[in-house]
């Protein structure tokens, strides 16, 4: 079943008068369950194409489809409440609101979905359970080191049960072993609970985790493989 | 909602030194606006109860070519028997007090020194005459007193005069002429206003209709209502053939055209500092908004919509407007409390008879008033907030996002 599909994309950014085609007609499905990585170098493309699979931004021309839904006429409440609700994000630097303990940014995305103050409980429990973050539930992000935070972020990506979970670069700022770490637990959650992963990234040691490696030049796909 | 405040409250206590001064900008500016308020409601009230207690009165019942601002005590220009309508207009329910008043034009010497006064001749027990019972020295002159004379505390230290000392009094007299005597200071007042008491003196109405040639004929008849508003009505029922009567409206039409407009200097005023603080309150979320640039493209990803980011905003506004305007209404209420009892002291204004004032103004800040600013305030300050929170609430996430990065 098809979780997210581009047709023919193209975006293209005007700097006063100078354009930038970032993406260039791309055509991508993304399946259900898959764990799926976009690679390429720097400028390919690769975080441009996760914003429009994540309706952050739209397409200069082409189609984006979410869950069978076409994006691209949507204003912007209607994104927002397609995100919410569908689709989970993992940035590179470590997105957690910083006046929030890990519990309450974990919550946050079940309190835009206006679940009961239980249904979170439980949910946000049993989540920072799974990324093992239960003994640092009440601590904020800045008594988090970068992995505890990006486990978080994990957890907060999960939290409303979206088909699909968007991660930019998320181990980027991690060293080795975190980085590691980070991936393992949403290889484990992709397995665990199905939730379609799409992460961008250009380390060669994260590559090695996805089941299929979409590889991007100069805004154009140039290959598509299964890991 | 109760966790928009959560947020709000730790957002606010992310910059502390910050905020406090946030908020002290708007409890110094609702402070100000209070005091300011409390100050023109006892100036006005202050200006408009001594005008009408000293001066002029409720009703003023006159002959109908009296020309109050020449004093003049010929007769034809003088109402005669004037106790008897006097007593006829006090009979009126609604009149709380009404007394002939004999009014004339003199000077008064002691040793080398003389100054230009208005005599006037009283009934010295009319309560029309309590605003001058208030003495520094000495008695009241009574009814049958021949030799007695009052006067103001800033004429007799003018003239260097005590209580039983002597003083020679010159009255322009009925028939155009002059006439002088020596009278003895029985009492020296103050009504606290310096303009007023250091320019009249007080002689029983007798004694003043017979030094002045005035006999059996008073200048007017001072009327108090119980309610000053029944003087249309009261003013109806008194007329007369050769007397005019005239409301305190019509004598105080200065007096009554800065009342009125003492609303709109006041509403302009709290324009100025109301302005003054919502821009510091925008400046304030405006530089949160800049800092938080990322988080609101985070809060928008993840599904926050355009008006849950203004609410979250405006929630802040309202903790920092909770804040500031109820520190502002508590200092307000305390400068004002505090100076409605020891009164701010002006000293001698140099007002004109037109319009007194006390030498000392009491601010009055009436509940409706307060509640009124702090409404206002508070208002504003949500409204000012309302700016930064829709730039917030525009954001796109995607360019949130990029700019933090």
């Amino acid at each position: 079943m098809e979780v997210a599909k581009l047709t023919g994309v193209t975006r293209v950014y005007k700097i006063g008068e100078v354009e930038t085609r970032a993406l260039n007609g791309v055509s991508l499905t993304i399946n259900d369950g898959e764990f799926t990585s976009l690679v390429g170098p720097s400028g390919s493309g690769k975080t441009t194409l996760l914003q429009l699979i994540g309706c952050l931004d739209k397409p200069s021309a082409g189609k984006v489809f979410i869950a069978g839904k076409e994006t691209s006429s949507l204003n912007r409440n209607q994104r927002a409440d397609l995100r919410k609700g569908t689709i989970g994000f993992v940035f590179q630097f470590f997105a957690l609101i910083p006046t929030l303990t890990a519990y309450e940014n974990v919550e946050m995305p079940l309190l835009l979905n206006g679940k009961s103050s239980a249904q979170r409980k439980e949910r946000v429990m049993d989540l920072l359970n799974a990324v093992g973050m239960t003994g640092r539930a009440h601590h904020r992000p800045d008594q988090l080191s970068g992995g505890q935070q990006q486990r978080v972020a994990v957890a907060r990506a999960l939290a409303a049960a979206p088909k699909l979970i968007l991660a930019d670069e998320p181990t980027a700022n991690l060293d080795t072993e975190n980085g590691e770490q980070v991936m393992e637990l949403m290889k484990r959650l992709n397995k665990e609970t199905r939730t379609t992963f799409v992460f961008a990234t250009h380390d060669p040691r994260v590559i090695r985790y996805a089941s299929r490696v979409v590889t991007l030049e100069d805004g154009a796909i140039v290959k598509d493989a299964n890991g | 909602m109760a966790n928009y405040f959560k947020m709000a409250y730790r957002n606010l206590g992310r910059h502390r030194r910050r905020t406090f001064l946030s908020a002290l900008a708007l409890a110094l500016g609702t402070a100000l606006l209070m005091f300011i308020a409390a100050f023109f409601q006892g100036e006005m009230r202050s200006s408009m109860e001594t005008t009408l207690r000293l001066n002029t009165g409720h009703i003023q019942v006159q002959d109908a070519d009296y020309d109050p601002d020449k004093l003049s005590v010929a007769w034809e220009y003088l109402l005669e028997n004037p106790e008897q309508a006097a007593a006829q207009i006090e009979a009126l329910d609604a009149v709380q007090v009404a007394t002939p008043r004999l009014l004339a034009s003199g000077i008064v010497s002691a040793g080398d020194e003389s100054v230009g006064v208005q005599i006037m001749g009283v009934v010295p027990d009319s309560a029309a005459n309590d605003p001058y019972r208030n003495l520094v020295a000495g008695n009241f002159i009574t009814a049958d007193d021949r030799e007695g004379i009052v006067i103001g505390a800033p004429l007799a230290k003018s003239l260097g005069l005590n209580a039983g000392d002597s003083l020679n009094l010159l009255i322009n007299t009925s028939e155009g002429g002059v006439d002088q005597q020596q009278f003895i200071v029985r009492g020296i007042f103050t009504t606290g206003t310096t303009a007023y008491d250091k320019g009249i003196v007080f002689l029983p109405l007798s004694k003043a209709q017979a030094f002045s040639g005035a006999t059996n004929h008073a200048s007017l008849i001072f009327v108090l209502l119980k309610d000053r508003e029944q003087a249309e009505d009261v003013k109806a029922a008194l007329h007369g053939e050769g007397i005019k009567v005239e409301t305190w409206t019509e004598m105080n039409e200065l007096l009554t055209l800065v009342n009125d407009f003492s609303d709109a200097y006041l509403a302009i005023i709290n324009l100025i500092i109301l302005s003054i603080t919502a821009t510091v309150i925008v400046n304030t979320l405006l530089m949160s908004v800049f800092e938080r640039t990322r988080e609101i493209g985070i809060l928008s990803a993840i599904g926050m919509k355009g008006r849950q980011v203004v609410a979250l905003f405006l929630a802040e506004a309202f903790l920092l407007a909770l804040a500031g305007v109820a520190a502002g209404s508590l200092m307000g209420w305390a400068c004002s409390a505090y100076f409605g009892k020891v009164g701010i002291y002006f000293g001698d204004l140099g007002m004109s008879s037109d319009m007194l004032l006390n030498d000392r103004i009491f601010t009055i800040l009436p509940l409706d008033s307060a509640l009124n600013l702090i409404v206002t305030a508070f208002v504003i300050t949500i409204a000012a907030s309302l700016y930064p929170a829709r730039i917030a609430s525009r954001m796109e996430p995607v360019e949130a996002l990029h700019k933090a990065q």
